[in-house]
């Protein structure tokens, strides 16, 4: 019984490591139409913000959840205007200029911070279960994916914003027909997207050794899980993370985690040939 | 015809396989050569197929780890040499078969391509031990596979290919590889790969099947790829998993980029250009190698997305004055057209 309830945990958390690297992505993705191939770069900016402000002496949840998002906002207000904005609705150059982003960053953060791995102690102390032991950040990353997901769906479906943003991606000449410039649309969706990304980024500093290189571990899951969720923002990337989330989790406990990994790579591969248009190009459409 | 347009390549291609190695070392060159094989093979089926694949490492990697398990196995180099082209080509024909007829293109097929390579890497990353093994071979996990046979003359199987021997091989091979692409891309079969780049329903409609051509044309690219794959293997003489790296499949990509798709020539000036500009980079520590690949990447997206031997090519023709404007590309065409050679958008 115990060990069955440290299972559910294992996999609600895996599930949500999921929707949270991924959120950022997903809404950059399904809004605009862009793959930002720099997100795990991203990620790892927003996990450097986290630990050096950490380290400078700010309490480790406003740097987690304050610092990290707000500098890579302004990253991401950055990229927007001087490479983004010439690109759009040009899908593949937008992958392939994020790419080059996302190499550039690399290098840049190694001549920055070195070619060593930093981290911070994760700030709530394990717990016992039954004859188990748990960590209670795990229970404080599915909380926090909880709260993206359902503030990312309060926002898009019940606030104004989220309905212009809603109606740019639909049809963006309406849009700026009623008035809303696209251009500017587009430069707080892709904000918002940096914002999640950094965010994550901290929630998860924690949890991994950062290096300059850890974006990479984090880019080929999220794109993964966000290419196969689909055009909806929220329940695809949820409805991906699920799948890929139990599976991968429960392949490692069965094996071991390169395993895990490996089978969600594969399934991923299954699913997306069996729906080419991701899940929710097939299942609840038009959903946000 | 052919012959009147192969000659020159094969003239200049003779002039430069004497010339590069008096003015670079040819340790050098020779990976520079495979490098340049690598991406010709994606500068293929990119520019010319239309297919862009982000995983175009994989089937480097599957190249240079054939030759390497086969030639441990079989303790003979020309037997694994023919091996590096045909496991990957046969790979990526079934692997291609299976995402052509399901339909998947541009963002789908480039995760699909892109995950596969991850798995690939994971998977190599994690085959360290007795348990994984080939035949004789042990995968080694990350450490890779060292010490395999390597290429030898083939009249002489005690004289080991290397340093120019090894480097006059593989050029050789490039001119050849190069020459059979163009010649591919003259005959029909190439026609309708462009045609079908350009307007894939239209093509379909007038009866081709575009999911075998794809398919082909994937599997040919996978079998370029895994030559230089052996090349690579048979110059660093041990492969690792770092072949099938992220890392090396966005270089693929730049070097066609930056080069030109859509030409065969640029990807193989891109890959040597870069290839080297990567060597003179690694020479210094004052400015990180992988940013200044990214800053080019993003300039050459924004500013040249044509690449640098289109660029080039217009720029000659224009002050040569061989056309009226260097803009207006409708213009070119039509005025090409009239003087009935045409070469499509550029076989060059």
């Amino acid at each position: 019984m115990d060990y069955a309830a440290v299972v559910a945990v294992e996999i609600c958390y895996a599930v949500a490591v999921l929707v949270l690297i991924s959120a950022g992505l997903a809404v950059i993705f399904g809004m605009m139409r862009v793959i930002n191939l720099a997100h795990g770069e991203f990620l790892t900016l927003g996990g450097y913000a986290a630990i050096m402000s950490h380290q400078a002496g700010v309490n480790i949840y406003l740097s987690m959840l304050l610092v990290a998002p707000i500098v890579v906002a302004i990253f991401g207000i950055l990229v927007e205007r001087l490479i983004i904005r010439w690109l759009y609705g040009r899908l593949i150059n937008t992958m392939l200029a994020t790419w080059g982003l996302s190499l550039a960053m690399m290098g840049g953060m190694s001549m920055i911070f070195g070619n060593t791995t930093t981290g911070i102690a994760t700030p709530i102390a394990g717990f016992a279960y039954g004859r188990y032991q748990l960590s209670g950040y795990n229970l404080f990353v599915i909380a926090m994916a909880c709260a993206i997901s359902i503030g990312l769906y309060l926002v898009l479906k019940f606030t104004r914003a989220g309905l212009i943003a809603r109606g740019a991606m639909q049809n963006t000449e309406m849009t700026s027909a009623f008035g809303y410039s696209p251009s500017r649309v587009y430069l707080v969706t892709f904000t918002a997207g940096a914002a999640l990304a950094g965010l994550a980024g901290g929630v998860m500093a924690p949890l991994v050794g950062l290096n300059p290189a850890s974006g990479a571990n984090y880019i080929a899951k999220a794109f993964i899980t966000v290419i196969a969720g689909g055009a909806s923002v929220v329940s695809g990337a949820l409805a991906s993370a699920g799948i890929f989330g139990v599976i991968s989790q429960s392949v490692t406990l069965l094996s071991t985690p390169a395993v895990g990994e490996i089978a969600l790579l594969v399934v991923a591969i299954i699913l997306l040939r069996l729906l080419p248009t991701g899940i929710t190009g097939k299942f609840f459409k038009g959903g946000v | 015809m052919i012959a009147r347009e192969i000659l020159p390549s094969i003239i200049i291609g003779l002039i430069l396989m004497f010339i590069l190695p008096m003015m670079l070392d040819s340790y050098t060159l020779t990976v520079l050569t495979a490098y340049a094989m690598l991406a010709l093979s994606l500068g293929f089926i990119w520019g010319f197929a239309g297919i862009l694949c982000f995983g175009q490492a994989a089937f480097f990697g599957l190249g240079a780890y054939s030759y390497a398990i086969a030639a441990i196995n079989f303790g003979t180099p020309w037997g694994p040499f023919f091996i590096a082209i045909l496991v990957p080509a046969l790979f990526a024909a079934a692997f291609g078969a299976v995402l052509f007829y399901g339909r998947l293109s541009d963002v789908y097929l480039a995760v699909v391509t892109l995950v596969m390579t991850l798995i690939l890497f994971k998977f190599m990353n994690s085959s360290a031990g007795e348990a994984y093994k080939i035949g004789n071979a042990r995968l080694g996990g990350y450490n890779g596979i060292p010490g395999f046979e390597t290429l030898t003359l083939p009249w002489d199987s005690t004289e080991y290919m290397y340093d120019e021997t090894l480097f006059y091989f593989a050029f050789g091979l490039l001119v050849l590889v190069y020459i059979l692409l163009r010649v591919c891309l003259r005959r029909p079969f190439g026609r309708i790969l462009v045609g079908m780049r350009e307007n894939e329903q239209r093509a379909e409609l007038m009866g081709y099947d575009i999911r075998l051509l794809k398919t082909i044309a994937f599997s040919m690219g996978a079998g370029i790829a895994g030559l230089a794959g052996c090349l690579f293997a048979n110059w660093a003489e041990i492969v690792t998993p770092a072949l099938f790296s992220l890392g090396q499949s966005a270089e693929i990509i730049i070097w066609v980029i930056v080069g030109g798709a859509g030409t065969l020539m640029g990807p193989i000036i891109g890959a040597a250009v870069l290839g080297f500009t990567k060597f003179l980079l690694g020479q210094q520590s004052m400015i990180d190698n992988t940013l200044v690949l990214g800053v080019i990447l993003i300039l050459a997206v924004l500013l040249l997305p044509r690449g640098i031997f289109p660029s080039l090519v217009q720029l000659w023709n224009w002050l040569t004055g061989k056309l009226p404007s260097a803009s207006g590309d409708r213009r070119r065409r039509t005025n090409k057209r009239r003087n009935g050679s045409d070469n499509g958008s550029g076989n060059a």
